[in-house]
């Protein structure tokens, strides 16, 4: 309870005491800790490879000239009226033909209940509250690792998680039969959470030929896929490849469910502006699902937010937008899979004895190095150089000015 | 066998089962249970299949695990904007949702909201992620905003500011906060409320139950049923409060009643939770429209209190708002801010850049923020006036010598008319007037053209309607 010069104070005796002594300092997130960290360090040579956010070569934030044209186009046109509570119907309909393909027989027998979200956390969490609610005694599979925040989503919505093996450290690379067998495991009607494409925070993603067979345990199994597609154009440079995996699933007659982010593949970050679909057994259910989803938006924020939404919109409705689109995600794809190149290239050069094929094989935006919490440590003191504590960098932050420092300092520590 | 795939489920039609009240479906009970269940199908195509260990693949993959989800009610207040839209009448009037219109019923984006877009458009800033407590510059501007930039509060670093989704969003974090650290702690609201809030409550997991606020006899507030409410409450409840502007009745306590009601929240050791959706919206001024919220800073009350920028800034779709705590020192503002990120990251890990920078924008100048003053007098007395118009009208019309002075007396976007639910359906139904069931009228939807219309309808409802 304080004892500091408080006012007069509201808390007679008798009556409840000490509101917050429970109120404990929450630790910093591991991951947006990471930049809280980065931002407070003075060092002139400090390299931020933490948070997933593009950088161009120059390490300067970029805003899509797709994205710069599409404001313009709709400077002082809108009024600002609330959305629906679904988002913006126009949005929703460009979303999921982008997901699921522009003539997927799903979209065009309207079996697909679409929301807009607050990119892809809040349609993770619109889902989580849903799987809660209408399957309030089914699990949620994860796989390890992930993304930290997934676990934080299932958990604040009171879904039960379990795990599946995913990650292979002695060879950097899947352990598809780890995750065959734990998923074998899994009851009938549990939930599954899958990366679509650039796994986040390991880049490690199952082929086509493993996909299938997943997609063929699924069905046998009676699991649900559901699908976090956080970097699609941004993996390969070409959004249809980047949907393989669900679409492989989709041509298996699943019906999943799939959140999107606009954050990466459109530099959107701040905007917040993502999409959960629900595909379903026939229209009308999907009109039931989606005004359930927007049951438990209206209580978490009523509807989402316009502007981002606005500028998909548009850049996905004008042909000539959508083509530069697809080109500037492919540069920026393109430039982080030479960062891996030159990385990969550097640390051989250097002649580290360490197995570094992993940097090139791995796609996205991350690269799951390897190196442990002390090498980590290592990097921040002695070189000055942020990642997330397992290992995690994120390629986008690498530059060609940054890349022989950064290379220099993980010989260092492994050597 | 045991299977967790109970198909047999019946869904849940609505989280709340208050706020479906309107609704024509009775609220369904949830089945949870293990045991073996007959897999049956409204889709004729697929024959009814025994559950056992293994299901059939092909109905694995067709039958949706959604497929008894129901169609849940329409929203209260966000469906009768829907029902309006689908209206061919000519001589419809939405008095439905609490957006603010101009006198030829347009939706209205404030000038320096316009000249804010502007100036970003041509810095050009950056799209990278606000931190979870979102922008800075807004936090700053938004404690200043409800408490005054030289509040002792704000001075020592007193209070916890997190920008919000909205108003729903930052009452949605208070709420989360209070289930993860109040547990058990029950929130009174009043009665009736916006809709929204048991919603928000019951996702949240916090208990609530209500308080007198409207007296139908009056139409205006039962000062004694509230005092008595609060009172019974057990001690160390939470109380939450209109800053201003009442939604949905527009009746605000006096500042004598305020006094009163701190006295009790104090003897009782309640926590106060103020909703300010209307600030500078209500009378025109910021500083008037905080005051119920800052007489209680002043007596030291520890305080949530969310914040909404969609009516006075106009910023309804981009979802702009902050949620405050105010506490006893820094060091506990410091520690319940970062537990209100703990809860924020989970929903949608960092709020929406494009609402902050233009608060912060037009704050930020003292130009715009003079500007913008004048558009909420604007606004607020483009309402006053239509009130009094139709307060005109309905006593030119109705020569029984009904009280309607509560029109006038009511204040900000909606009046409670007092009308039933059978009446407010004769509103609609006869008159094309939409308005929520319970009998609350936006006045922000009409204007001085419309007046005479609405107070035949009113008349007509009230008198020939049981």
């Amino acid at each position: 309870m304080s004892t500091a010069a408080a006012p007069a104070s509201s808390v007679p005796a008798g009556a409840r005491s000490g509101w917050w002594e429970a109120v404990q300092p929450a630790a910093r997130d591991p991951i947006l800790g990471v930049t809280e960290a980065f931002l407070a360090d003075s060092d002139p040579k400090k390299v931020n490879v933490g948070v997933g956010a593009y950088r161009n070569d120059e390490g300067k934030p970029v805003v899509l000239e797709c994205v710069r044209k599409a404001e313009q186009i709709i400077a002082g046109k809108q009024n600002m009226e609330y959305l629906p509570m679904g988002g913006l119907v126009k949005f929703n309909d460009l979303s999921v033909k982008l997901a699921y393909g522009d003539t997927a027989p799903v979209l065009e027998e309207k079996r697909v209940a679409a929301v807009q979200t607050l990119s892809g956390t809040g349609a993770c969490r619109l889902f989580a509250d849903f799987q809660k609610r209408f399957k309030p005694d089914s699990r949620i599979y994860i796989p390890v690792p992930t993304w930290a925040n997934h676990h934080n989503i299932w958990r604040d919505a009171r879904v039960e998680a379990h795990t599946f093996r995913y990650y292979k450290p002695s060879t950097r690379g899947l352990d598809f039969e780890g995750l065959m067998e734990d998923l074998k495991k899994a009851p009938e009607g549990s939930f599954v959470l899958l990366h679509a494409c650039a796994h986040n925070p390991t880049g490690v993603d199952p082929t086509a030929d493993q996909w299938k067979e997943m997609s063929q345990l699924f069905k046998s199994n009676g699991l649900f896929p559901f699908f976090d597609m956080a970097y699609q154009g941004f993996a390969s440079g070409d959004t249809v490849r980047d949907a393989q995996a669900i679409r492989i699933f989709m041509e298996d007659g699943h019906q999943l469910a799939c959140a999107q982010s606009f954050a990466k593949n459109m530099g959107l970050y701040g905007q917040r502006v993502g999409c959960l679909s629900v595909v379903c057994d026939n229209s009308q259910q999907a009109v039931n699902v989606k005004s359930q989803l927007q049951q438990i938006a209206r209580p978490m924020y009523s509807n989402p937010p316009l502007h981002g939404a606005q500028i998909v919109t548009t850049v996905l409705s004008d042909p000539e937008l959508k083509e530069q689109w697809y080109k500037e995600v492919k540069v920026m794809a393109d430039r982080i899979i030479g960062m891996r190149e030159a990385l990969k290239s550097n640390l051989e050069k250097l002649g580290s004895s360490l197995p570094w094929k992993h940097i090139t094989e791995q796609i996205g935006m991350f690269c799951y190095s390897g190196l442990t919490e002390d090498q980590v440590d290592r990097l921040t003191k002695e070189f000055h150089i942020y990642m997330t504590r397992n290992g995690r960098i994120s390629m986008a932050g690498v530059t060609t000015g940054n890349v022989e420092y950064l290379a220099n300092a993980i010989h260092e520590v492994t050597k | 066998m045991a299977t967790s795939m109970a198909l047999n489920e019946i869904a849940v039609s609505s989280a709340s089962s208050v706020a479906s009240k309107m609704s024509s479906k009775p609220a369904m009970k949830k089945f949870v249970g293990f045991h073996t269940v007959a897999l049956s199908t409204k889709n004729a195509s697929f024959p009814s299949v025994k559950c056992a260990a293994k299901v059939n693949m092909a109905v694995a993959v067709d039958v949706s695990r959604f497929e008894n989800v129901s169609m849940a009610p329409p929203d209260p207040i966000l469906g009768v904007s829907e029902a309006f839209k689908a209206d061919t009448d000519a001589t419809k009037l939405n008095l439905g949702v609490g957006a603010y219109r101009t006198e030829d019923l347009q939706p209205y984006v404030l000038k320096v909201v316009n000249k804010a877009e502007q100036l970003m458009l041509e810095r050009g800033e950056n799209k990278e992620y606000l931190p979870i407590e979102g922008l800075a510059a807004f936090n700053k501007a938004t404690a200043e905003l409800l408490l005054g930039a030289d509040n002792p509060v704000i001075k020592n670093g007193q209070i916890a500011t997190v920008q919000g989704l909205s108003g729903t969003g930052s009452l949605r974090l208070g709420a989360a906060f209070i289930a993860r650290y109040f547990p058990g702690v029950k929130v009174l609201i009043s009665s009736p409320t916006w809709g929204n809030h048991k919603n928000i409550l019951s996702d949240a997991g916090v208990p609530w139950s209500e308080y007198r606020y409207f007296d139908p006899q009056t139409v205006g507030l039962d000062f004694k049923g509230m005092i008595e409410d609060i009172k019974a409450a057990p001690n160390g409840s939470v109380i939450l409060l209109h800053g201003c502007a009442h939604n949905p009745t527009g009746i605000d306590p006096t500042p004598e009643q305020w006094e009163a009601i701190a006295d009790v929240l104090e003897e009782k050791g309640h926590m106060p939770f103020f909703d300010v959706a209307y600030q500078g919206f209500a009378s025109g001024s910021l500083d008037d429209d905080a005051s119920s919220v800052r007489k209680f800073a002043s007596r030291g009350f520890e305080m949530f209190v969310a914040q909404s920028y969609s009516k006075n800034l106009g910023l309804y779709a981009e979802r702009i708002g902050a949620i405050n705590v105010i506490l006893p020192t820094a060091d506990l503002a410091a520690r319940v801010k970062s537990q209100l990120k703990r809860l924020a990251r989970p929903m949608y890990s960092n709020p929406p850049v494009h609402g902050a920078r233009i608060v912060a924008n037009v704050v930020g100048d003292s130009v715009l923020f003079d500007e913008w003053r004048a558009e909420m007098q604007m606004m607020a007395g483009r309402i006053k006036g239509v009130r009094q118009k139709l307060y005109e009208a309905l006593l030119s019309k109705d020569k029984s010598g009904k009280d309607w002075s509560f029109i006038l007396k009511q204040i900000g976007m909606f009046s409670f008319t007092g009308l039933t639910k059978s009446q407010s359906d004769n509103m609609t139904d006869k008159w094309h007037v939409y308005m929520t069931k319970d009998g609350r009228i936006s006045l922000a939807g009409l204007n001085l053209a419309k007046c005479d219309y609405l107070a035949d309808a009113i008349i007509d409802s009230y008198y020939n309607v049981k």
